[in-house]
């Protein structure tokens, strides 16, 4: 079956510093996926080059099939590919509705209309409506997002991504700086996702995440070193190298600039 | 009460020629198209973020162009208008293709250097511009045989069009291309992960401000029938920046404001001051202290803390 996202060779150097070297990997279509890694591994990197925010240096990037490796970010969204933001990437000083309708108009002919009035455009409110519905604020619908919660924000931010009624679906930490009961939440929410969207995450909360995740990738210095099932990655002993088994690191770690070496925590 | 509001200003404005002077009259014509010229800059600088010191090349480039298609082809108003018109969305296509392969104070630079480029031409190739001289001996149109020559004749044309055209520009900025553009002010990596060509959208906002700022022309040279390079030089385009900011970016209201306190300056205090400019500069500071991000949101936000006291 062709891979949801396939991803050949991808390399991408910041002045002669790998962040992304060699990628390749294939998820299927529906399949939860889990990328992990120590920080400055390159997670956020790579999300940038699926979505085109950055410029491979060389390698493909395929989505069902097509070579999208050309194409720029908007395109990419076209063609059913959607992001969140590890941090929060909204329009502070509109209200959740209106970051929905955004979301929505990305992909509507009517963003192109400069003549009637967005607030009359009645069925892509009432959608945006719907969508703030299925993350729980639809009562918030109204407020700013400069208003709202760090935790409701997160949720504004999946909504936004899932308006675009994606194909490929690619979380960037949904989880960071949550509480316990709203991490339990974003799952919910990320576990109720349907299976026909592919769902590719970067988390640190490998108690919640593992859970979420059926086939889990490791990347360390830009590499590829691990990937298989939950019980194959947490097994492989290089997984507890440079991710879980950090005892040894950890002894050694004196001082701040030895963790700008070793990025390991 | 809103629409009592509104009634009570158009009532003013139509009765404003049969109450003031000449003086006044050919005041106010002036703040129209100041404010015109200023609110086409605002669709760039307050809802798009991109700010441009090249905004002059609107204004200039069609003045010249209707100008110098009545001169020297002869032409009538009627054919010349549309035809600079055209001129100006062509080059305005041109130039902001150019300009937004930058953004931040590169497109602003861009946009400087062009207008610089078009104001410099204006002095050199005076076969075509006359030069320092200028282009004169130009006639206001006559549209359904209705002189313009009287104060209070072009005073109603140029409401007439400044009035159409910043209904047309308050329908663009609440439209969805409207909001598109402010998102691409705000988070331009967001919206093209959601689809939006944030590119485009910037392109169209560039060409449909030029657009406005070239109405602006034809009305300034229909005004004084005559045309000089200082029209496409930098003080032409900061005056509108200035009014813009001073009025309050991205707001609709801002740039009418900001254009009429910096005409009226130039125009009422400049007969009885002859620095006139460090009056200006003056009375920017003071708004820039007191109400940083312009007189009318500024004035709204007294105006509410009032209210609630």
């Amino acid at each position: 079956m062709t891979p949801a996202l396939e991803l050949r060779g991808l390399k991408k150097a910041f002045g002669g510093l790998p962040a992304t070297n060699d990628v390749s990997l294939a998820v299927p279509p529906g399949e939860r996926r889990l990328i992990i890694g120590p920080n400055g591994a390159g997670k956020t990197t790579l999300f940038n080059l699926v979505t085109g925010a950055l410029k491979a240096d060389a390698g493909t990037v395929r989505l069902f099939g097509e070579d999208i490796s050309r194409l720029k970010p908007h395109q990419r969204a076209h063609r059913g590919l959607a992001r969140t933001y590890q941090i929060i990437t909204l329009f502070p000083r509109d209200s959740l509705e209106h970051n929905v309708v955004l979301s929505l108009l990305g992909l509507s002919n009517a963003r192109w209309n400069t003549f009637r009035a967005l607030a009359g455009e009645a069925a892509l409110h009432a959608e945006a409506r719907r969508i703030l519905g299925l993350v729980g604020l639809e009562a918030r619908a109204g407020r700013a997002i400069g208003e709202v919660s760090y935790g409701e924000k997160r949720r504004v931010e999946i909504a936004m991504a899932l308006a675009q009624k994606p194909r490929l679906l690619l979380l960037d930490e949904p989880l960071a700086g949550l509480s316990r009961e709203e991490r339990s939440g974003i799952r919910a929410l990320i576990k109720g996702i349907p299976r026909d969207v592919t769902v590719v995450m970067i988390e640190h909360d490998m108690d919640i995440a593992l859970d979420l995740a059926e086939r889990v990738t490791v990347l360390h210095y830009g590499n590829v070193i691990v990937e298989g099932t939950r019980g194959e990655v947490v097994a492989d002993p290089r997984t507890r190298e440079v991710y879980l088994g950090n005892q040894s690191a950890t002894h050694t770690e004196t001082a701040d600039s030895d963790r700008d070496i070793h990025p390991r925590r | 009460m809103r629409w009592l509001a509104w009634a009570a200003l158009a009532l003013s404005l139509a009765a404003f020629p049969l109450l003031g002077g000449d003086f006044y009259v050919n005041l106010a014509s002036q703040i129209f198209i100041a404010a015109l010229f200023a609110s086409s800059l605002n669709l760039l600088v307050g809802y798009g973020g991109l700010v441009s010191l090249g905004h002059a090349a609107w204004i200039g480039l069609a003045a010249y162009a209707s100008a110098w298609l009545s001169l020297r082809l002869g032409l009538s108003h009627l054919a010349s208008a549309p035809l600079a018109l055209a001129l100006a969305i062509a080059m305005a296509a041109l130039f902001g293709w150019i300009a937004l392969h930058a953004s931040g104070l590169g497109f602003l630079m861009i946009t400087l250097a062009l207008a610089q480029v078009l104001w410099g031409t204006a002095y050199r190739w005076a076969a075509v511009t006359n030069g320092d001289n200028g282009l004169s001996g130009l006639t206001r149109p006559a549209p359904f045989g209705i002189s313009l020559d009287r104060p209070a004749a072009f005073y109603y044309f140029a409401l007439a069009i400044a009035t159409v055209a910043l209904w047309l520009m308050a329908r663009f900025v609440a439209s969805p291309f409207g909001a598109a553009l402010r998102g691409t002010r705000d988070e331009p990596r967001r919206m093209a992960a959601l689809g939006h060509n944030v590119w485009l959208v910037r392109w169209i906002a560039f060409v449909y401000s030029g657009f406005w700022g070239a109405v602006a022309g034809l009305l300034f040279v229909y005004y004084h029938k005559y045309v000089h390079p200082t029209t496409l030089s930098l003080t032409s385009s900061a005056e509108a920046l200035l009014g813009v900011i001073a009025g309050g970016a991205g707001t609709l209201a801002g740039p009418v404001v900001g254009a009429a306190i910096v005409l009226i300056l130039k125009n009422y205090v400049s007969a009885y001051l002859e620095r006139w400019n460090m009056l200006l500069g003056l009375v920017f500071v003071l708004i820039v202290i007191f109400m940083p991000d312009g007189v009318v949101p500024g004035v709204r936000r007294a105006w509410a803390r009032w209210q609630r006291r």
